[in-house]
């Protein structure tokens, strides 16, 4: 093995080597700097390579080794908290050795050398152990780390285990085939974490976000994509679920998106608390921030660093989510770097393995029985940036193909501050049967219903939205006026849900059933009162309905809608009556 | 330093030499020309047998007699304290008369990415006095907010009152202006001038001009000497920078031009594949740092290619940005000033700079409650278009007056007229008031009855104060 080149070419993050052997994929030290690179391409004597990192002032004739291993992520304690880049520098120690500014050459390991963790085993000497088994434990933050054995290693026999204080680096277990264990393992980021076999994703992911888990719900270990223009609200979105949802780990990944976006994360988390286990959010979260004017190849590599994280937990028995925002940033880093490589183009410029990237990566999604028994999961949730903001292009209409929940973001929502601004009537979610009997079980008998009821009532009201647009409101027959006026309230109520009031940024199921209920009931007596021959001005004017909105800015609602559903009864029963 | 002259084609900006000692990429390159003058350029790609340079200006007057000579180094930009009051070209020469500028350091135009764990979260209110900004896309210290404007509109004159207006209330900190033109007329330059002389700012500004008729590749690198200017003045001399770039659609214009002289597969509408993670390198120049004094505040200003938002340059900028302000034909044609549309407009960053801490504990909810009426209004003019006002409901009608009080009062106001912010508020709260109160469903019970006019009458036993107008 020739393990060392020399440069040959040199255009932006794309360079090439000469004279030295190489594999798909291995990582290779660029030039006198030891830039970080991957092998991308091999042509005759050629090493075609992609630099993580910006390659000015790199000269023909430069060095290059190859460190003939796979781009890999460090897996063990010291993930959660952390903020990485996209090939797992952490961008805290990064700041001590070059500053505030990200400068290159400088290498740093995804966890911790010299931290010492306490580690408890969870099995004794003689115990028989397999890939996957879990060996003992150690307290991360709030969340419990369970050390397992790699999945490339035999089943075998525990010889020696011990408790104690260790650097990730040391032994805390040895088999009787010999093989040590440490705290950390190490896995290549483009290969998927083996699991025993895939579950049906039958339980929602909540995400105290009406308009999802009451009309779109994603399941645990779910796939969903939401795409939308800019400023339509993709990373607030994201950013509820990292907050809301109830997974036990976030991944999160700005992948070619803003650095202020992340810097608000790393600010907001660590204040605010996960309503299940009442700890600050940061602790269960793990960060990957390639912003969009850090090196573009290390850009592509993010969402892989990042999934295989989120793979590492689940095989621990975690249900994980990953927010990848923005998924189109990441396709267009793959047809940066293949327009460089001269490939040929698929459509707009997209390499033509642009499907199979984006499916490959979708498929590490999923609710799974681990190879230590264990269940887990991974739910995936991806922002698209389709240019223009038309969903017909190819990162969006290639998604779609994958995802099973679509939360199409609409401008014209947004733009009137109607939030979150998912549009209603194109999305959508193919786990709604799936997720049926939970609902059932766990909300009450009456959610599927409620639920059908809203859809039908948000239809109706675009279908009579058109003739308005024709004749004007005051000329459809008072029923649909009604109709219309309900529908409103569904919006502007349950819809319509503001990320950044203190109490309306969450909403359990039992409230959403409570304002969906509600609503319909007002819808009950508004039918009744006009056809009874109440006028509709009176129906429409209800105190108490005004009263109604108010309720998603109280945190002990309970009392208050009782309140305001005694006074509605009054009201429409006087009405009758008058 | 070897001088080459082994040019072997000229091709639009580029410039191909050929077996050369190995040349770094990035590289700066000087090419002398017969008459000895020399013109700069980089290093677009490297390799032992050909080197690409693009050219910073024209190629006019380059020849396969032109010498070739390698810096060995990247582009750098001699930075000092002397800058400030001067003017400098778009390749950063003096153009000013006055002397050469005694450099304290220098600088890689590039600029290296802030680590985004050491950037601050921007969060102090800026105060621009406008109200469609200040009580509806709020800016704050540190943001990037572009101005989306067409041809015609008045978008020089939006963003020199904000330039003369813009401070954070309290605050007596050093600040200055970085202004950046590519590819504006003399005329438009000279507006701006103008209006910085006749306000002192000159004295804190510091000025690159590319015009219209200055070669457009020079655009590439004037953005990136401005905004390194800027970083030098923000991070090292601790002040609070105000960069305003202009037009970017003149900047973005270069780059598809170098990418069609390099025969690149163009990416949407011709522009290079690559223009999101072009832009990104100069938008992202933006922000506030850990322990670090000074800000970068960015006011980038494009022209939309037929008003069209959803264009490329428009598009991949309001991906970057922290959100934008779009002027908007209709309001100017009204006669409105400024004619900014607050519909399609965001400030992604509001929210961290506005609330009882930095504003006031309603202006959330007030401004969230003003864009949905707004909207609705402004819907409803479609209908009344084809139904007439008579088929609309008592409702509607509310709605359809609340859009066009909106406009006359609250967009409209004058070129020097300075609103304070709890003049917007008020203003906001006045219009409201014209709507029912259970219509006002964006805003919690206890604000509307402490800042509602009917419920401020009711307590006080007085009228609530009207807000100056302009
Ligand atoms: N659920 C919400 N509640 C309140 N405001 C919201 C919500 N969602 C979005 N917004 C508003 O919309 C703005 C833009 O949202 P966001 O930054 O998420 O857009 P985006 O789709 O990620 O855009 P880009 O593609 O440019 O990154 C936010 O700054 C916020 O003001
Ligand atoms: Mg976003």
């Amino acid at each position: 093995m020739r393990n060392q080149g020399i440069l040959k070419r040199i255009a932006g993050p794309v360079v090439t080597a000469v004279g030295m052997d190489a594999h798909m994929y291995d990582v290779v030290k660029v030039g006198k700097e030891e830039l970080m690179g991957e092998v991308i391409k091999i042509q005759e004597d050629m090493t075609i390579i992609q630099v993580y990192e910006d390659t000015s002032g790199i000269r023909p004739g430069e060095p290059v080794v190859n460190t003939g291993l796979p781009l890999s992520v460090e897996l063990g304690p010291g993930l959660l908290k952390s903020i990485y880049d996209g090939i797992q520098r952490p961008l805290a120690v990064l700041i001590t050795k070059q500053g505030n500014f990200i400068s290159r050459g400088v290498s740093a390991p995804g966890l911790d050398r010299t931290k010492k963790w306490e580690f408890k085993p969870v099995v004794k000497a003689g115990d028989r152990v397999g890939p996957g088994s879990i060996l003992g434990e150690v307290q991360e933050t709030n969340i419990v780390h369970r050390i397992m054995v790699p999945p490339k290693v035999k089943g075998s026999v525990v010889k020696s285990i011990k408790p104690g204080s260790f650097t990730v680096e040391e032994v805390v277990c040895v088999l009787e085939d010999g093989t040590q264990i440490t705290m950390m393992q190490k896995w290549p980021v483009r290969v998927s974490r083996p699991v025993k076999e895939k579950l049906n994703p039958d339980i929602p992911l909540l995400t105290g976000q009406r308009i999802l888990d009451g009309l779109f719900p994603i399941a645990k270990g779910g796939t969903a994509a939401i795409p939308g223009p800019f400023g339509s609200g993709k990373t607030v979105t994201q950013q509820q679920l990292a907050k809301w949802s109830d997974s036990e780990i976030v991944v999160y990944v700005g992948c070619g998106e803003r650095g202020n976006e992340m810097t608000e994360v790393l600010t907001e988390f660590p204040k605010l608390v996960d309503p299940k286990s009442g700890k600050p959010l940061m602790e269960r979260t793990v960060l990957i921030a390639n912003t969009s004017n850090m090196p573009v190849a290390a850009r592509e590599a993010s969402v892989y660093t990042a999934i295989t994280i989120a793979e590492y937990f689940r095989d621990m028995g975690y249900d994980v989510s990953l927010m990848a925002d923005s998924t189109s940033r990441w396709a267009e880093a793959m047809r940066e770097i293949s327009s460089r490589l001269e490939e040929m183009p698929g459509e707009e410029g997209y390499p033509a393995y642009l499907a199979a990237r984006l499916s490959e990566f979708y498929e590490r999604a999923g609710r799974v029985l681990n190879l230590n028994g264990k269940n887990g999961s991974v739910s995936v949730i991806g922002a698209v940036s389709p240019p223009g903001g038309d969903f017909s292009e190819p990162v969006t209409q290639n998604t779609l193909r994958i995802v099973k929940v679509f939360w199409a973001l609409d401008a014209k929502l947004s733009q009137r501050r109607h939030f979150p601004a998912i549009n209603w009537l194109n999305s959508y979610s193919l786990y709604l049967d799936a997720l049926q009997g939970w609902y059932d079980r766990e909300v009450s008998p009456e959610w599927n219903k409620v639920r059908a009821w809203a859809m039908e009532i948000l239809e109706k009201e675009a279908e009579l939205q058109e003739i308005v647009q024709l004749v004007g409101s005051d000329a459809l027959p008072e029923e649909q006026q009604i109709t219309i006026e309900v529908a409103r309230m569904v919006r502007e109520i349950f819809l319509q849900q503001n990320a950044y009031d203190p109490v309306d940024t969450y909403c359990d199921m039992t409230k959403q059933f409570a304002m969906l209920t509600a609503i319909r009931k007002y819808s009950e007596y508004a039918y009744a009162a006009q056809a009874a021959g109440v006028l509709l001005p009176q129906i429409i004017a209800v105190k108490s309905k005004g009263e109604l909105p108010q309720i998603k800015f109280i945190k002990d609602y309970k009392p208050a809608l009782e309140k305001i559903m005694a006074s509605m009864d009054a009201e429409f029963s006087a009405m009758r009556a008058g | 330093m070897k001088e080459y002259k082994t040019i072997n084609q000229i091709a639009g900006p580029l410039v191909f030499v050929e077996k050369t000692e190995p040349v770094g990429y990035g590289e700066l390159v000087n090419i002398i020309l017969s008459d000895g003058s020399i013109k700069r350029g980089q290093v677009l790609d490297t390799s032992d047998e050909l080197v690409v340079v693009q050219v910073f200006e024209t190629t006019a007057g380059i020849g396969r007699d032109s010498g070739i000579r390698f810096t060995g180094e990247t582009i750098k930009m001699p930075v000092g304290k002397g800058m400030l009051g001067r003017i400098l070209s778009g390749g950063g020469k003096p153009i000013d008369g006055g002397p050469e500028i005694v450099p304290e350091k220098r600088l890689d135009i590039t600029g290296a990415a802030i680590n985004p764990y050491a950037r601050h979260s921007p969060e102090e209110f800026i105060q621009t006095g406008i109200s469609t900004i200040d009580g509806m896309n709020t800016l704050v210290r540190g943001q990037k907010l572009p101005i989306f404007s067409g041809a015609g509109l008045p978008h020089n004159d939006i963003a020199l009152q904000i330039a003369r207006q813009a401070k954070v209330l309290g605050s007596k900190e050093p600040f200055a202006v970085v202004f950046a033109a590519m590819g504006i007329t003399k005329e438009e330059a000279n507006h701006f001038m103008a209006d910085f002389e006749r306000t002192g700012a000159l004295e804190r500004a510091v000025v690159f001009l590319n015009l219209a008729d200055d070669p457009a590749v020079e655009r590439i690198i004037t953005p990136r000497l401005a905004l390194t200017t800027a970083e030098y003045l923000a991070f090292e001399l601790s002040m609070h920078v105000l960069v305003i770039l202009t037009d970017m659609t003149n900047y973005c214009e270069a780059l598809r031009q170098i990418g069609a002289a390099r025969e690149e597969v163009p990416g949407r509408r011709g522009y290079p594949g690559y223009m999101y993670t072009d832009l990104a390198s100069i938008y992202e120049r933006a922000g506030l740092i850990h322990g670090v004094k000074g800000s970068i505040t960015q006011f980038p200003i494009l022209t939309m290619p037929g008003d069209d938002i959803t264009h490329p340059i428009p598009d991949l900028s309001g991906y970057i940005t922290e959100g934008q302000l779009v002027i908007s034909r209709e309001l100017h044609r009204k006669g409105i000033y400024p004619p900014i549309n607050v519909l399609p407009s965001l400030s992604r960053l509001m929210n961290l700079g506005i609330g009882a801490a930095h504003t006031r504990e309603d202006h959330k909810k007030v401004s969230d409650q003003c864009y949905a009426a707004y909207a609705e209004g402004n819907d409803l003019r479609g209908l009344v278009a084809i139904v007439g006002k008579e088929a609309l409901s008592e409702r509607d009608r509310l709605f359809l007056e609340f859009a066009d009080q909106f406009e006359d009062r609250f967009v409209r106001q004058g070129p020097n007229e300075d609103r304070s912010i709890v003049q917007t508020l008020d203003l906001s709260w006045e219009l409201l008031s014209m709507l029912p109160v259970e219509q006002l469903v964006r805003i919690d019970r206890p604000l509307i009855e402490k800042y509602h006019p009917k419920f401020r009458g009711e307590k006080k036993g007085a009228p609530a104060q009207a807000a100056p107008q302009g």
